[in-house]
């Protein structure tokens, strides 16, 4: 259990680096760790304590295996994390581009 | 056969930047090409629905194993949304989007955010969906950046940081739900919730995921991204964003979890209700305000979607039905004005409403199809903007919501007022200087325009056959949420 509240602690960790930080680069950072902390969430929830890998073989007796759903999953969650990560910083090198800056006091033109 | 919602534009968007190398304008052929086929595939889903939902198996895995996708009256509902409107708003970018360089970048991410709004709304599996809704996400915050100016990038990047937050609450809570129950099929996930003991994991859930696909939909308190987002896109993508998107991956996926999966309770009922109300009041006194058109348009997202949300919210039949038909008018007079928005861009170069100055003589189909438009969303009798006002408002009062059925009424009055100033300043007023200078939008952008106005007065008046063939099996499925494991699991 303790595990899930550490997960979750780091999760709060970079909600709170994405929400107050004022440097760009520093958002995007943010986004990365609350994106591992999801995918840590969901290999703990797969994993078996001495558990083995989920390979099944004709000679194996099977006692404890590793969820392996939750790894295919994050496979694809790492991969989609890729995607916007890149995004974002593909952005951000224009914004800088453009403002020479990446402090977000200084690119504030839009207010929702 | 289903697939193919998902195939015909993943394989548009491969084929697009690879052909689109030889020859500059076989993009836009390859992608109203796609367009239309999805287009005929959503109308004859309508047909292959009549026997009973279609569930299809990848790979003939059988759920709860593999993942399925589900064609039922709700998913029929909301795939004639998307494909209607993208194929409008494809057809659009025929001209249009000539101003811009690469257009073969800008039709394949067009073609991707279609595959993706698609796949949410047959996907049958929940992990998939999450999938899908990363797709449509990843291909609109590009799309709203893709004018490259100094604005266009930060509402993007403000899009991004918001959007990537309620992802990552949305994947969260799957996993919370996956830790519990122990599979990602959404029907075996329905049986498993419904015998299950632990009441607070799943509240918690569900608070996350109301969370995250509010964001997505931009209802009230998560809303602040959207004014800055819509505006910023090019025309037809602002219609794709405020008309399609915020409804599919925040509406649609929210009231499938909540309907189907969850039980719909009279706590979830008065959230609804309330965000509905809120958004609805917020959004129209923000409008008021607006002198810029797009920006307006999207503050009247805002509150249309309030108005939704908060006909869904009630939970009775008449409710649901309003929201639901309000939802598909919605979509059809909000992207007729981003489009309306986008020509007098194009024929003026600004979209502040005093700078274009009465531009109604000169530009006949844009001013008519605007005017169409305004009164629907203001919700002038015979337009369709006015049934499906009138039955919310109906509802409200049978369900005994007073507060709720006032607001309605009062916010339309505003709309209307806002509404007015539009018509009056844009295109009624005595001719500016600019007016002399400008000529009608090329044919195809007239045509698009056209289309969906003939649809605002079609719809408004053939109401009735309307409800009945659309709308009630979309609101049966909502209705009888237990139905959805039997069709799924098989009995």
């Amino acid at each position: 259990m303790s595990l899930y509240i550490l997960c979750f602690i780091l999760f709060l960790l970079g909600f709170y680096c994405l929400l107050v930080k004022q440097n760009l680069i520093k958002k995007i950072i943010g986004f990365g760790i609350m994106e591992y902390a999801i995918n840590l969430f969901f290999i703990l929830l797969g994993y078996r304590w001495e558990g083995e890998a989920p390979i099944l073989d004709k000679h194996q007796v099977i006692v404890n295996f590793v969820d392996p759903l939750p790894q295919a999953m994050i496979l694809t969650s790492i991969v989609i994390g890729l995607g916007v990560t890149a995004l974002m910083v593909a952005i951000v090198i224009r914004i800088y581009e453009k403002h020479k800056s990446f402090d977000i006091n200084e690119i504030r033109k839009l207010r929702g | 056969m289903v697939v193919f919602f998902v195939v015909i534009p993943l394989l548009a968007a491969f084929l697009i930047p690879l052909v689109s190398k030889m020859r500059e304008g076989s993009a836009r052929v390859l992608a109203v090409l796609s367009g239309s086929l999805l287009l005929l595939l959503s109308i004859a889903g309508i047909f292959m629905i009549k026997n009973g939902s279609i569930v299809y198996s990848l790979g003939g895995w059988r759920p709860p194993f593999g993942i399925c996708m589900v064609l039922d009256g709700l998913s029929v509902l909301f795939l004639l949304v998307i494909n209607l409107i993208g194929f409008i708003a494809l057809l659009y970018s025929w001209d249009y989007i000539k101003r811009y360089s690469s257009q073969g970048l800008y039709y394949t991410l067009f073609c991707l955010m279609l595959a993706g709004l698609n796949g949410v709304a047959v996907s049958g599996d929940l992990f998939n969906l999450y999938v899908f809704l990363e797709i449509t996400s990843i291909a609109s915050y590009a799309l709203v950046a893709f004018g490259t100016q100094a604005e266009e990038l930060e509402a993007a990047f403000k899009y991004m940081v918001l959007g990537s937050v309620a992802s990552a609450f949305i994947l969260l809570a799957i996993g919370i739900l996956f830790g519990s129950v122990s599979t990602l099929n959404m029907a075996d996930i329905a049986r498993s919730l419904a015998g299950s003991e632990s009441r607070k994991l799943i509240l918690f859930c569900l608070g996350l995921f109301t969370m995250g696909f509010s964001l997505k939909a931009g209802l009230v308190p998560f809303h602040t991204w959207l004014p800055d987002a819509h505006p910023a896109a090019p025309a037809p993508v602002s219609a794709m964003l405020s008309g399609v998107v915020i409804k599919v991956i925040g509406i649609y996926a929210l009231i499938r979890l909540v309907f189907n999966i969850f039980i719909f309770t009279p706590a979830i009922s008065q959230i609804f209700i309330w965000m509905g109300i809120i958004s609805m009041s917020v959004g129209v006194l923000l409008a008021i305000g607006q002198w810029d058109f797009k920006r307006l348009l999207a503050y009247h997202s805002i509150s249309q979607i309030g108005y939704v949300i908060f006909g869904i919210g009630l939970g009775t039949p008449l409710g649901i039905i309003g929201g639901l038909f309000h939802l598909f008018n919605h979509s059809v007079f909000k992207s007729l004005l981003f489009l309306n928005a986008g020509s007098l861009e194009y024929a003026t170069g600004t979209r502040k409403l005093q700078e274009i100055n009465g531009s109604g003589r000169a530009m006949p189909f844009t001013s008519v199809s605007s005017l169409v438009a305004s009164l629907s969303i203001a919700g002038v009798p015979p337009l369709c903007g006015f049934w499906s006002k009138l039955i919310i408002i109906i509802a409200a009062f049978q369900a005994g919501n007073i507060i709720g059925g006032i607001t309605c009424i009062l916010v339309g009055m505003v709309t209307l007022a806002s509404f007015l100033k539009v018509q009056k300043y844009a295109f009624s007023k005595q001719a500016g200087d600019i007016v002399s200078k400008i000529k009608e939008v090329p044919l195809t952008m007239a045509a698009a325009m056209s289309v969906l106005a003939l649809f605002c007065v079609l719809i408004g008046l053939f109401f009735v056959p309307f409800l009945d063939q659309l709308i009630r099996p979309a609101t049966n499925v909502l209705l009888e949420g237990a139905n959805y494991v039997n069709l799924i699991l098989g009995g």
